[in-house]
């Protein structure tokens, strides 16, 4: 398990193996629920609250409300001491760097920060001037990996292995950092991933990821499909630029019940939330929660992070990444000079 | 008279392509006699230096470097640029408008001159801005600040965008026969970048750049150079596709130039991987199929010049998560041995003619040669030497290079600007105690 959780890029296929062990334990006893604590309590309270001792920090420069929540009930569940910061209360706002601000929180003794931020690549900067363990909640336009490892845990408590399903991500994967993950995640766990978007939401430079089919026409990108994973439109800064109008992006790439037809029968359909409905889902369909697996994929969410803060701190490496390893560049082989 | 005789030199002359070894004398400033007979034409007290074999070579002229004075002295003033520009063996530099106030004002481009003549080392010249402000609109006083020294017109990291600002601009520009260099990036695709696009930015989740950026105005301003006449110079081109299209232009008689920089030949787009600051450039550090490119084009004299485009930046403005970051590097004191170190199909002659001769010729500034009558603006060096680039040991006031700890090859020994030694670097080590 590596030192910090800053993306699925960087996880072994045992890493992420441990994380979804370890997050059917919770789901099974139900540890992860409201309640348990209280019903435990009665119990032996020692195994109970494994992170008592701890102190996490969530740090949130973005504006977030299920994977925050998300974070800090997986903390308090696990007994730790945990602080919510978000940017419109923070120093940020008065001009303070990044790095001083995490500093300033380091002096506080924290164990564990948790980071989201509106920038890809901030929490690795962070991580490599903190000597606390950081998880990044979402980067930018990088990576959400806590988000993916719950979107793996459902599928495979709802379909039962990982493997070899045929799995289609639908919509913006330009701007989705879910999607980077996803895709990172379903390919080490050996899934078929396909991508379907119209052409201005997929990458720039076309194939971008190695055996990732890319379809822009729906009905074929779902045909035979196990999981249908939705992704958000960002309606507030798509229209016009990237495609013409919801109205049109709904008639091809909203998710109805005619076009899940074309995918397997007993297709299930994800989405990261929060859902547009009528923009990429049908409202009827997002309420469907025999197909839908939305509240599946919020619950597992607590499940899983109580697991990543868990294998963090328990087996996370404790070596610190190199001083000065910013100015530093591995220079690849192939600029070396030619000849 | 002043004489100053340097013997047993390889003698770099690009305009020959000749590497011989002989002697050199400098009387008052100027090149004297090269070769046969300058030992000769020495007197009895003329200072006498023994090169050792050491490689003599015409002074670099860096036609694209940033100093930051005035308005940004915490970043590197003209004194430390010059102290970084010597210890490299630039001779002469020109720096970009892009100061604060902007030099679009003859006052500015006197202040500038006035402070690098008050260093008395490298020589400093500047572009003016070609349209006030840098905004890329009205025209600047051209006229008035060429009189007052201005080497060329250029909006420095801002391309002008607005065909008909360029048209007028190329137009204008070639009535006082004067040269207008343009960063070629057009802004409604490049706008909100932070590097290559391609396949590692999207899984950095970082925003591309595409090279079609950087083609599209080379080739408009090409287009446009055909009906305007004058002299157009890109600077720092980085993709296949501009490099073609200056090669084409040039099979066809215009009068266009280009450079490139060093780090558009050493790196490539993988250089950002873990977000890696120091290594955020404008334009866009490419990919490896477009770094050999620009090779190429400096093997068949497309590519004209290298440049440093030094652009030093200090730790705020690097510490950033790299969307935040600004742009550039320090390049002034490993021009030279990048140069030497990634292009070995280049002779020592035609290195110096990317670094020397072609830049003086593009500028029409008398410097660059080995020639009887030209000052002595002269670098010796030892285009053997390896060393290790360290950025605390670098002059420039900023430290963002991202060669650190790189083991390259090349070392600028001594430097002579109108036959003054301005930098000598056993001298500087001896007075340190360094070895």
């Amino acid at each position: 398990m590596p030192r910090n959780l800053l993306g699925i890029a960087d996880l072994k296929v045992s890493d992420i193996n441990a994380i979804l062990t370890r997050t059917a334990e919770h789901i099974k006893v139900g540890s992860h629920l409201k309640g348990f604590r209280h019903a435990a309590q009665t119990t032996s309270r020692k195994n109970i609250e494994p992170l008592s001792h701890l102190s996490i920090i969530n740090l949130f420069m973005e504006n977030s409300t299920r994977t925050r929540v998300s974070f800090e009930l997986a903390g308090k569940r696990l007994g730790a001491e945990v602080t919510s910061i978000s940017v419109a209360h923070s120093s940020i706002r008065k001009g303070e760097t990044l790095i001083d601000t995490a500093q300033t929180l380091r002096a506080m003794a924290v164990d564990l920060l948790v980071v989201r931020h509106p920038h890809a690549g901030a929490v690795q900067l962070l991580a490599e001037k903190l000597d606390c363990h950081v998880i990044n909640a979402g980067d930018g336009f990088h990576e959400h990996p806590t988000q993916a490892l719950s979107d793996a845990a459902t599928i495979q408590q709802r379909k039962g292995k990982i493997e070899g399903l045929k799995v289609a991500i639908c919509g913006d994967i330009r701007h989705s950092r879910v999607a980077r993950s996803n895709i990172l995640l379903l390919q080490k766990m050996k899934a078929q991933v396909r991508i379907v978007a119209p052409p201005t939401l997929l990458p720039d430079r076309a194939q971008i990821y190695d055996g990732v089919e890319e379809f822009s026409d729906m009905r074929e990108g779902l045909t035979d499909c196990d999981i249908v994973m939705m992704l958000r439109l960002q309606t507030e800064r798509m229209q016009g630029i990237f495609v013409p109008s919801t109205r049109e992006y709904f008639h091809f790439y909203g998710l109805d019940r005619e076009k899940l037809a074309y995918a397997k029968e007993d297709a299930l359909v994800m989405h990261p939330g929060p859902m547009n409905r009528g923009v990429e889902i049908d409202s009827n369909l997002a309420d469907d929660l025999a197909l839908n697996l939305v509240h599946d994929q919020v619950r597992t969410g607590v499940a899983v992070r109580m697991s990543c803060l868990e294998l963090l701190w328990l087996k996370g490496s404790r070596e610190l990444e190199q001083p000065n390893k910013d100015k530093v560049i591995d220079f690849p082989s192939q600029t070396r000079a030619l000849k | 008279m002043e004489q100053t005789l340097i013997e047993n030199a390889r003698l770099i002359n690009p305009s020959s392509d000749s590497d011989e070894t002989g002697s050199l004398l400098i009387e008052n400033g100027v090149i004297s006699a090269i070769g046969i007979g300058a030992s000769e034409r020495a007197n009895g007290e003329a200072l006498r230096i023994d090169a050792m074999g050491l490689a003599l070579a015409p002074g670099i002229v860096d036609m694209r470097v940033q100093l930051r004075e005035p308005g940004e002295e915490h970043k590197e003033t003209i004194s430390s640029g010059i102290a970084a520009a010597k210890a490299g063996g630039i001779t002469s530099m020109v720096c970009l408008p892009s100061t604060k106030p902007v030099i679009d004002d003859v006052s500015v481009v006197q202040f500038v001159a006035r402070r690098g003549r008050e260093e008395k080392g490298t020589k400093v010249y500047c572009y003016a801005a070609a349209t006030q402000g840098l905004r890329g609109e009205q025209i600047s006083e051209m006229g008035l600040l060429k009189e007052s020294g201005a080497l060329g017109f250029t909006d420095a990291e801002r391309t002008i965008q607005d065909a008909r600002v360029m048209t007028r601009v190329l137009r204008y520009a070639r009535g006082l026969d004067a040269l207008v260099v343009q960063h070629p990036e057009d802004r409604s695709l490049a706008e909100g970048g932070d590097m290559n696009q391609g396949r590692l930015a999207d899984r950095l989740g970082l925003v591309g750049i595409p090279p079609e950026a950087e083609a599209i105005i080379v080739d408009r301003d090409i287009r446009l150079l055909r009906g305007t006449g004058g002299r157009c110079h890109f600077a720092h081109l980085t993709t296949r596709a501009s490099i073609e299209a200056v090669r084409a232009a040039k099979r066809d008689g215009l009068n266009v130039s280009c450079d490139t920089a060093p780090h558009y030949f050493c790196l490539n787009e993988e250089a950002l991987k873990g977000y890696r600051t120091f290594a955020k450039v404008t334009p866009p550090l490419r990919s490896e199929e477009d770094r050999e490119a620009v090779i190429e084009g400096l093997l068949d004299d497309t590519i004209d010049c290298i440049a440093s485009d030094h652009s030093p930046q200090d730790q705020d403005s690097k510490r950033l998560p790299l969307p935040l970051a600004d742009c550039g590097m320090i390049g002034l004191e490993t021009l030279f041995a990048l140069s030497v170190t990634y292009l070995q199909d280049l002779s020592l002659p035609q290195i110096f003619r990317k670094l020397s001769s072609n830049p003086a010729k593009i500028l029409r500034i008398e410097s660059g040669l080995l020639q009887l009558g030209m000052p002595a603006d002269l670098l010796l060096c030892d285009p053997d030497k390896t060393w290790k680039i360290e950025e605390e040991r670098m002059r420039s006031k900023s430290k963002n290079t991202p060669f650190q700890e790189l083991e390259v090859r090349g070392l600028v020994m001594k430097t002579f600007v109108d036959g003054r030694l301005i930098f000598d670097r056993e001298a500087e080590q001896g007075a340190n105690g360094a070895g």
